[in-house]
């Protein structure tokens, strides 16, 4: 493994350089990745999500609306910084790993806390002790987080 | 009592013919053009003569015909409706570039006062990404959160005023953001990618609005049928938007990454 990523790193020689751009590239696809993971298994598949829940306040849908629109924004502009980076030779495969952790996570928690509760956006799902979904949905948010950051963290070391 | 439905659906079918017209007589004017330029200039883009022929044709299969009819009836034929006139067909229609064809179809000093026409501070300032926005959403806002919907199908004129509001702001909309045509006064693509996302989002907020909230007279299961054609088809358009946005974006940065790397190696 390490040894095939060493005859590559020719190709990524700038990626000091770009380390910035590479956590950001990452983040805004964990982020653009959640949301879509989110619509196909728990909106579309599952049917566990509502498209809208009689619950919901004003606040909710525009929080909604911002999110929808930009997790796709998200998803393609990541996709061009990601070409972008390539273009430059400064891919960093890891600091981008780190970054999609992180922007992940951190959607996975707003969604399932801010939105969720505060918001009364919709819930997991409906008819059921929803406790043990909200616990398994926020704790897995919160590693998602913890990985992101253990992997930034080691990347930014042997940055210079 | 027969003769009074009769009438109605005369008025009816004229109603669709008049909405109809002028995107007909776009459509035979942009394959004359095409004709015409090609015979002293290089061969037009096959594909933007494609882009505006589908386009039109999105165009007026909302306008005329089974489907303008069933929109009458159904809130969600209507929202087909809307993303098709709306969205759909002023992409394609922005992507066949009917500016750059016009001005090369013309003599030059027509070309010229149009090209002056294009710089004019009203054209200018309705461009405005967010000034277009407003036009395009803040329209749909007002036409579904108030009686306008419902004034709209009692009202010819309002009717055809609605349609060609629609067509036309969607189409100032795409151009504000994607630039095909000549535009004298461009923005910034940080800006521009700011404003979309507001404008999208409220696009989506107004579709999950609807669907808690229908129309008068829509009924409920019809609104939520409609809403949620118009939040995930309003996505697949959307998703081609942004992507071309950035797709400019990502070809118009190619030259700074050489002299970026021609200053560090030197």
């Amino acid at each position: 493994m390490t040894n095939t990523y060493e005859k590559q790193k020719p190709k990524h020689e700038n990626r000091f350089q770009y380390k910035k751009q590479n956590m950001w590239t990452g983040i805004l696809f964990g982020l653009g990745v959640v949301a879509f993971i989110d619509e196909v298994i728990f909106h579309q598949l599952l049917h566990w999500h509502h498209f809208y829940d009689k619950s919901t306040a004003a606040i909710g849908l525009v929080s909604d609306g911002l999110f929808h629109a930009f997790s796709f924004f998200a998803t393609i502009g990541s996709a061009f910084l990601l070409a972008d980076l390539h273009r430059k030779h400064g891919f960093w495969l890891k600091r981008w790993l780190g970054g999609i952790f992180l922007g992940a996570g951190t959607f996975q928690l707003y969604d399932g806390i801010i939105q969720h509760k505060f918001m009364k956006l919709h819930q997991i799902r409906y008819n059921v002790e929803i406790l043990p979904y909200d616990i398994v949905w926020n704790i897995f948010a919160a590693l998602l987080i913890i990985i992101g950051m253990v992997l930034l963290l080691q990347t930014n070391q042997k940055g210079r | 009592m027969h003769s009074h439905e009769a009438h109605a659906q005369n008025i009816s079918n004229m109603v669709q013919l008049l909405l109809a017209l002028p995107f007909f007589i776009a459509l035979i004017l942009y394959i004359l053009a095409v004709i015409i330029s090609n015979q002293h200039k290089k061969q037009w883009p096959h594909f933007r003569t494609i882009c505006w022929i589908i386009g039109s044709a999105c165009a007026l299969i909302t306008l005329i015909g089974p489907l303008a009819t069933l929109s009458h009836i159904h809130f969600d034929a209507h929202m087909i409706g809307h993303l098709l006139l709306g969205m759909l067909a002023p992409l394609l229609m922005t992507l066949a570039a009917p500016m750059t064809l016009l001005l090369r179809t013309l003599p030059v000093n027509k070309a010229r006062v149009l090209s002056r026409l294009l710089k004019n501070p009203y054209v200018r300032f309705i461009r405005h990404p967010i000034i277009a926005s407003i036009l395009n959403v803040g329209g749909l806002w007002l036409l579904y959160t108030t009686s306008l919907f419902n004034l709209m199908h009692e009202h010819i004129l309002l009717y055809v005023f609605i349609h060609l509001h629609i067509f036309l702001a969607g189409y100032l909309f795409t151009i504000a953001f994607i630039y095909f045509d000549p535009t004298p006064h461009s923005y910034s693509y940080v800006f521009r990618s700011l404003t979309l996302v507001a404008a999208l989002a409220a696009h989506a907020i107004l579709a999950k609005f609807i669907y808690a909230n229908p129309p008068h007279h829509v009924p409920a299961t019809e609104a939520e049928l409609g809403a949620k054609i118009m939040y995930y088809g309003g996505d697949a358009i959307e998703i081609l938007l942004v992507y071309i946005l950035f797709y400019q974006w990502f070809k118009s940065t190619r030259n700074t990454i050489h002299s970026k790397a021609a200053t560090s190696s030197r």
